[in-house]
């Protein structure tokens, strides 16, 4: 394959007297330069990170100690989301009280499952008021950060418009435990 | 019997285009390709459906590694150097302010911050160090970072980034933003990796409805 055209202009003439050059072609055979293009292609395809690394803009509240400030959520129009260990997710709607512990405390994942906590954004906010509706994130200090932006992430995916991270409560960790303890019962 | 003499075809083709493509190609590839630099603090960072691309320049980011350790790296070396002059001050610490505009991160207390900066740099691993103390708000050195980095920025643009991996937990993560919110920066980005928007979820047919209604425009 590799080779020159040298043989071109058929033969000489005799008897002359001028000594003609030979005529060379100039045509080169290029396989080996596509050989080594390409090869160097394939290596920067390789080593290229192409996607870049994307943010996530996120605006913190001011902490205000004066209750007027503070924003008021309408009893029934907040959806609550405690994010525990081991990618465990749990909420309740409105207030939680004595009452409606048993009923109104459930859990969720971050599956896109009947029961996963995608679901249950959108059909709580199908049932709610839009202006009222608001979802209250609160992590508990076993959660991993991953979590945290996923459940972030989750509302930009659920267009949740209002939502805020607050700190968990000890009832609030009290009814995880139990839960998790009574999960981990019923699966033995 | 009479048979059709076909023509000899020379088995040779032309390779000057596909040079041509291969080479254009390859420029292309070596122009836009950029190389990872080596990190330190290796972080597994979490994915989002943002689009946004994160900035490059004045940027000051806070790494939250597996372990929960805090790490902080600015990219602007005349802030680097008058944060460097005021923590020398401040501190009445003495440390080599040329070593502080070189390091890739800082990953320790303020008194050790002359031993840190004596380690070679190819040695400093995020691994091996502490990182910034901000376990609690009785000893929250990251606000006073922050604080001084804030006034190294005063009145101009910076970009509070923060890269976290997956596996470090929340309280890091909390006593982070408790040390932002200290300092009033309301206002910062997490790093991530893109993610398509699932299908058929919300943002998606807002997505959706969006072009249509951009399209008919």
């Amino acid at each position: 394959m590799a080779e020159m055209y040298t043989s071109s202009g058929g033969g000489h003439k005799k008897g002359t007297g001028v000594k003609k050059s030979k005529k060379m072609s100039t045509r080169v055979d290029l396989t080996p330069m596509v050989d080594l293009g390409f090869l160097l292609i394939t290596f920067f395809i390789f080593t290229t990170t192409m996607s870049l690394p994307t943010t996530m803009n996120l605006f913190l509240p001011k902490d205000t100690d004066n209750p007027e400030e503070q924003n008021k959520i309408k009893d029934n129009s907040a959806l609550t989301i405690l994010l525990s260990k081991d990618n465990n997710v749990f909420y309740y709607e409105g207030m939680l009280d004595n009452s409606n512990v048993s009923q109104n405390f459930k859990s969720s994942n971050f599956g896109s499952g009947e029961d996963g906590i995608r679901q249950v954004i959108l059909r709580k906010k199908a049932n709610t008021d839009e202006k009222d509706f608001m979802v209250v994130i609160k992590p508990s200090d076993e959660c991993t950060y991953k979590n945290v932006v996923d459940i972030l992430d989750e509302m930009t995916i659920d267009v949740v418009k209002r939502y805020a991270m607050v700190d968990i409560s000890e009832v609030e960790i009290q009814l995880i435990k139990a839960t998790e303890a009574a999960a981990g019962n019923a699966s033995n | 019997m009479a048979r059709a003499k076909l023509p000899r075809k020379s088995t040779h083709i032309d390779m000057t285009a596909m040079c041509d493509v291969a080479f254009l190609l390859l420029a292309f590839f070596i122009l836009t390709t950029k190389f990872k630099p080596a990190e330190a603090v290796s972080v597994t960072v979490p994915s989002s459906v943002s689009d946004k691309a994160a900035p490059e320049s004045d940027v000051v980011l806070i790494t939250i590694d597996k372990d929960g350790k805090v790490f902080l790296s600015m990219d602007n070396e005349e802030k680097k150097e008058y944060v460097a002059n005021t923590v020398e001050n401040e501190k009445g610490i003495k440390f080599n302010v040329q070593e502080f505009k070189k390091a890739q991160f800082i990953g320790v207390s303020f008194s050790k911050l002359p031993e840190f900066l004596a380690i070679p740099p190819e040695q400093r691993k995020g691994d091996n160090m502490p990182g910034i103390p901000c376990r609690d708000s009785s000893n929250n050195e990251m606000k006073e970072w922050l604080r001084i980095i804030k006034s190294a920025y005063m009145g101009q643009k910076m970009n509070l980034l923060v890269k976290g991996d997956n596996a470090s937990k929340y309280p890091s993560f909390k006593n982070v933003i408790s040390a932002f919110k200290y300092n009033d920066l309301l206002k910062f980005q997490i790093i991530t990796n893109p993610e398509n928007v699932p299908v058929g979820s919300e943002l998606y047919k807002q997505a959706k409805a969006g072009l249509a209604v951009k399209k008919d425009g």
